[in-house]
């Protein structure tokens, strides 16, 4: 089985898992939920950090690779630090009154 | 022993595993936080095993980028009030749809100066790659221009635009496609890149505010699976997997955005919603009753079971801590008070029970529409807050409404329903809302903050004196 097959399964496979499992999240967490895959999807980091930490890089390579290890960081920096803070909110009980 | 070869792939395996487990412990409040903890796990792996590889040599770039994107993430992360998620998640769609499309601008480049390793395959990717990049990192703009009201909020639209855009995405795939076929000829790249950004302008501008979060999703889908796409081109399967779990989360949300509204994907992106109801009919004066907070308090304070239907324009008007205070003094008083969140309440999927969570209202307190409806005929009173199209009797009874067959919170259904709002002008959208004139609803006008915190005051005043 070439390559190019091998990943067209990986993809049908993690896609319907991702189905099964986005499926079950309760409305209720549907914006966290939207901020950590988006805080996920910032795993292009890696394709990012091979184009700008290559021996022979062009300068165009490097800046581009620059830019997206970047926004990239940037991504998965505030994505899980506001799922964090986002979620810290949802409390079951009334807090304790003083 | 190469160490890409044997321990790579187990932490790339790793790091998978942890993403899958993130979103499966989004599933409840109780877990979800761990969640979070093990994608940052999952992320440092994949970061740390990558800086190991050994085609990895040059770090500075790579430093200065991650102290300058860190520096820049914490302050977006703590800053950022709840009202404007919905804003920072488009900026940061397009954030991470442009850092793929510039990967494969430079995989792309590479490539064609090697002269190799752009098989046919490697370059569907890469099309399919930078196409969804590019035009999501401006759509995203656009949205993201459009929630923080930089950009007119009305659909913009303009005889034969569907054709417009259409010949658009038609050219940047036929060239796309050309491409495909004959990679070497780079002089086509910026004609194609050109044309997917324009096209992820074209595609924002006939879509309203209202439509936001359908298309806050499916962006959310689409960088996602650029992403996925990267996979591919670098072979690489950690990636395929993240992004198709984004891909296919956007996408469920994208449904459940549209089944809410009842509306088709195809409606909500080439429909132009909210250019209908500039025709509505302006209805003739209709007997209308209306009391004050005084009254109102009174009111709630008799009743037993109190629904809250609260919408955007609750928001807007910062009126969720006075809401909650309410909440509390009535709670105090004996009087069972939930709310009921309709699915495209607030401006992204699930936002208004964030906004509700930020102002300490218990989580089982909020309830989704399903559950509500059959027993709103038990609720004493319906008070809906900055709410309009969502509790719309005329989306079930008048088949002509712009939004007829939208499913609607059934607030006609109980004993009482007061409105808040600041006048008995029709809302943003535009469209006549019969619940008002029924012989038992009651109108509350002003400002929702203002009048929430009149009844504060006055049930705190009650409370005192019992």
């Amino acid at each position: 089985m070439g390559q190019y097959e091998f990943d067209l399964w990986v993809f049908m496979l993690a896609a319907f898992l991702g189905f099964q499992l986005i499926r079950g999240v309760s409305p209720l967490l549907h914006t966290p939920l939207m901020s950590l895959t988006n805080a996920i999807s910032a795993i292009a980091v890696v394709g990012a950090i091979l184009i700008t930490g290559e021996k022979d890089a062009s300068l165009l390579s490097r800046l581009l690779g620059f830019t997206a290890v970047f926004l990239a960081v940037l991504n998965a920096v505030s994505g899980y630090l506001i799922t964090d803070r986002m979620l810290k909110m949802f409390k079951r009980k009334e807090p304790e009154k003083r | 022993m190469n160490i890409d070869n044997t321990l790579l792939p187990v932490i790339y395996m790793l790091a998978a595993m942890s993403f899958i487990l993130a979103i499966k412990w989004m599933n409840s409040p109780a877990t979800a936080r761990r969640g979070v903890i093990i994608g940052e796990i999952g992320m440092i792996l994949a970061i740390a095993g990558t800086l190991l590889r050994f085609e990895v040599v040059n770090y500075q770039w790579i430093l200065v980028a991650f102290v300058l994107g860190t520096a820049a993430g914490i302050p977006i992360a703590y800053i950022m009030p709840m009202t404007a998620v919905p804003q920072r998640t488009a900026f940061s769609h397009a954030c991470g749809a442009l850092a793929s499309a510039l990967i494969g601008t430079a995989e792309y480049y590479k490539g064609v100066h090697l002269g190799s390793g752009l098989t046919s395959t490697t370059m569907i990717a890469l099309i399919i790659e930078m196409l969804l990049g590019f035009l999501t990192f401006t759509a995203s703009l656009m949205a993201f221009g459009k929630l923080q009201e930089v950009l007119p909020q009305r659909p913009i639209t303009y005889k034969g635009q569907n054709f417009v855009n259409l010949g658009v995405f038609a050219a940047a795939a036929g060239i796309g496609l050309t491409l495909i076929i004959a990679p070497e000829r780079a002089v086509l790249f910026p004609i194609f890149a050109s044309l997917a950004l324009l096209f992820g302008v074209l595609l924002i501008i006939p879509i309203g505010g209202a439509d936001m979060p359908t298309v806050i999703a499916l962006l959310n889908s689409y960088a996602g699976l650029s992403a996925s796409a990267m996979g591919f081109v670098l072979n690489n399967k950690m990636l395929i997997v993240a992004g198709a779990l984004d891909g296919s989360s956007g996408f469920i949300l994208a449904i459940i955005m549209c089944r809410a509204m009842n509306r088709s994907f195809s409606n909500v992106l080439f429909g132009a919603f909210g250019q209908l109801q500039t025709t509505a009919t302006t209805s003739e004066a209709r007997p209308y009753r209306s009391a004050s907070p005084e009254e109102a308090a009174q009111i709630l304070d008799a009743a037993r079971t109190v629904v809250v239907i609260p919408g955007y324009g609750m928001a807007v008007a910062q009126a969720q801590h006075k809401l909650k205070e309410m909440f509390e003094l009535l709670g105090k008083r004996g009087v069972n008070v939930e709310f009921a969140i309709h699915p495209v309440a607030g401006r992204m999927p699930g936002h208004m029970n964030v906004l509700l969570a930020e102002a300490d209202v218990p989580y089982d307190k909020l309830r989704e529409m399903d559950d509500v409806n059959p027993e709103m005929p038990n609720a004493d009173v319906a008070l809906i807050i900055g709410a309009n199209d969502v509790v719309n009797p005329g989306a079930e009874t008048d088949p002509k409404s712009p939004i007829a067959g939208m499913p609607i919170i059934q607030a006609y259904k109980a004993r009482t329903v007061m409105v808040i709002k600041r006048s008995m002008n029709p809302g943003f959208a535009g469209i006549d809302n019969d619940l008002y004139y029924m012989p038992n609803t009651i109108m509350l006008f002003g400002d929702a903050k203002a009048f929430l915190s009149s009844i504060v005051k006055e049930l705190a005043a009650v409370s005192r004196a019992a």
